[in-house]
């Protein structure tokens, strides 16, 4: 595994776009050992506005926290994939969906479109768990920690009755971006 | 895997850390980027017996934790620029009545309002000079959430040691990144606790005459003794006096009992320092980007280090100069228009080889800009 990765998670406010990040961080830090960090844009919008989230894991010491030039790139909306889509780092991973997100250029990179919310939508009906199965997905195609690990971190942010629900939209992203592996 | 490894915003570090010194009492007027401290208080204060306030301004949560500090708990506020601006005048009421307490000020953009969601390294010489008169004042500032941990630990121990506020200064940044925080086992830091007078009750007490060693036991106020706190030059059972020798001697107490004290509160760490040719000087969130940067040239042969800063008042001028001594050129990575530029200069023999790496956008200075000013300085062009 390459010893320091750097993740840009992009999409719209209220996508949970965020949470996934700190999920995915955390998993690395609680349940990996590894280092990470999680930064995010910060401004007054929230719901609706552009967000975007840097994630870097590593097993070495971290100190500048931005990602300027992602591996993996993850845009869930058509704004945030015509703002970030360039910034990817040649030889890395552009994930989206095929519902939210329109592609207009080629990148020196691995694009991945997968119909994440259809199956959400299709499978349990629920939006709420759509970006658990993002995380699911992008684990499936990049193996960046186990999945086990990342469970257990929804584990600890999700509320029990829900659990199960976001282990099944995990497991559906799992499956989807499995085709995928790198 | 140690059993106390967390994953969070630096405010969460900064609460652990409250938390593990003995906070007892917070009250606060919430303001971004320092609201999740008051956040988390709320819940985890009152959860081991402690008391959290929201008070109606940040002008009555300082008055709030003074009073509470002279009962005998340890106390902190938290809060960024325009909440900083409003508790100057109660910050210096408790210096001059010397009583131990905690400020963070998580900064962001100023002046006024200025630019609430982004990062700033603005209020150093706010926190140095912001209350009137001459005093002295310890600030402590981290880059990263061991560190902030530790720092606010230091805060509650250096109030209580030195009887002073003191001024955690942490940034957006750092406050609201996540990252790994280990809190320690108990026992395993240092904990200062509030040194009580051995007068028994109903037997003068003298708030404020020192003991042989110099130090000033406390009364909880309101118990066993009476005695008088004010904002005025006082004697030592704590009444106004404007006696010319006690005016002069307390106003020399007050600075001198931190400013003799510079090596016990200086705080700081080398990264790559050794045979540095180029020296990078920074404190919270911009030392980040000077590490990186530092670590990465050094991997390319070139000689950068960096001296961190972790304590800004009182500035380790000694620290400084010694540090810098065989630098060809010192850079001082902050994000404001050089206010620790003036501290390092004054400090150091060459005051022409030191230059400013600034940014002040909003915006986390990058290792590149960093980089782009070091080429200039090193002949490399631009």
């Amino acid at each position: 595994m390459i010893n320091r990765i750097r993740m840009v998670l992009s999409g719209s406010g209220g996508q949970g776009v965020i949470t996934a990040a700190i999920i995915l961080a955390e998993a690395a830090v609680i349940y990996e050992g590894l280092n990470a960090t999680q930064a995010q844009s910060y401004g007054a919008a929230a719901r609706g506005g552009a967000t975007r989230s840097d994630i870097i894991i590593s097993d070495q010491e971290i100190n500048f926290p931005e990602v300027t030039q992602p591996n993996i790139l993850v845009c869930l909306t058509q704004e945030a994939y015509n703002t970030y889509s360039s910034i990817i780092r040649p030889g890395g991973t552009l994930l989206t969906d095929k519902r939210f997100v329109q592609l207009t250029s080629k990148v020196d990179a691995k694009q991945i479109e997968l119909p994440m919310y259809e199956t959400v939508m299709e499978k349990i009906g629920k939006p709420v768990v759509f970006n658990i199965c993002v995380l699911g997905a992008l684990i499936g195609i990049t193996e960046v920690l186990k999945p086990q690990s990342v469970m257990a971190a929804v584990a600890d942010r999700v509320p029990k009755d829900f659990l199960t629900m976001n282990n099944r939209a995990f497991d559906l992203g799992l499956v989807l971006g499995g085709q995928f592996r790198r | 895997m140690p059993k106390n490894i967390r994953f969070v915003q630096g405010n969460e570090a900064c609460v652990e850390g409250a938390l593990y010194a003995g906070l007892d009492f917070y009250a606060g007027y919430p303001i971004t980027p320092s609201t999740e401290i008051a956040e988390l208080l709320s819940e985890r204060l009152p959860e081991r017996g402690g008391k959290f306030i929201q008070m109606e301004d940040e002008i009555a949560s300082m008055c709030a934790i003074i009073g509470a500090s002279l009962t005998g708990k340890k106390v902190m506020t938290a809060t960024s620029g325009p909440g900083f601006s409003l508790k100057q005048e109660a910050i210096g009421y408790a210096c001059m009545a010397e009583i131990p307490c905690v400020i963070a000020n998580v900064q962001r953009g100023g002046p006024s309002t200025g630019n609430p969601t982004h990062v700033s390294q603005g209020d150093i010489n706010q926190a140095r000079w912001g209350t009137h008169g001459d005093h002295s004042i310890i600030a402590l500032t981290a880059s990263n959430h061991q560190d902030v941990f530790k720092m606010t630990v230091d805060a509650f121990n250096m109030a209580e040691t030195y009887r002073t506020p003191v001024v955690l200064l942490f940034d957006e940044v750092v406050g609201h990144m996540r990252e790994k925080l280990i809190v320690p086992e108990k026992g395993e830091l240092e904990i200062v606790d509030r040194l009580r007078t051995s007068v028994a009750k109903d037997v003068d007490y003298h708030p404020y005459l020192p003991r042989e060693d110099g130090r000033l036991p406390m009364s909880d106020f309101g118990g066993e003794h009476r005695y008088n706190v004010t904002g005025l030059f006082h004697d030592m059972w704590g009444f106004p006096s404007n006696n010319p020798k006690i005016v002069s001697g307390l106003l020399r107490h007050l600075v001198d009992k931190i400013d003799n004290n510079v090596q016990a509160i200086t705080r700081y760490k080398e990264h790559c320092l050794e045979g540095a040719e180029y020296i990078l000087v920074s404190y919270g969130s911009s030392a980040r980007s000077a590490i990186h940067l530092a670590q990465n040239r050094r991997s390319k042969g070139e000689k950068i280090g960096v001296l961190e800063l972790q304590s800004l008042w009182p500035f380790p001028v000694e620290l400084v100069k010694e540090k810098c001594a065989g630098a060809k050129a010192v850079l001082v990575v902050e994000m404001n228009m050089g206010q620790v530029l003036t501290q390092v200069k004054a400090a150091v023999k060459n005051p022409d080889r030191v230059f400013l790496a600034n940014r002040i956008d909003g915006k986390l200075i990058t290792p590149s800009d960093i980089k782009q000013l070091l080429r200039v300085i090193q002949g490399r062009g631009v």
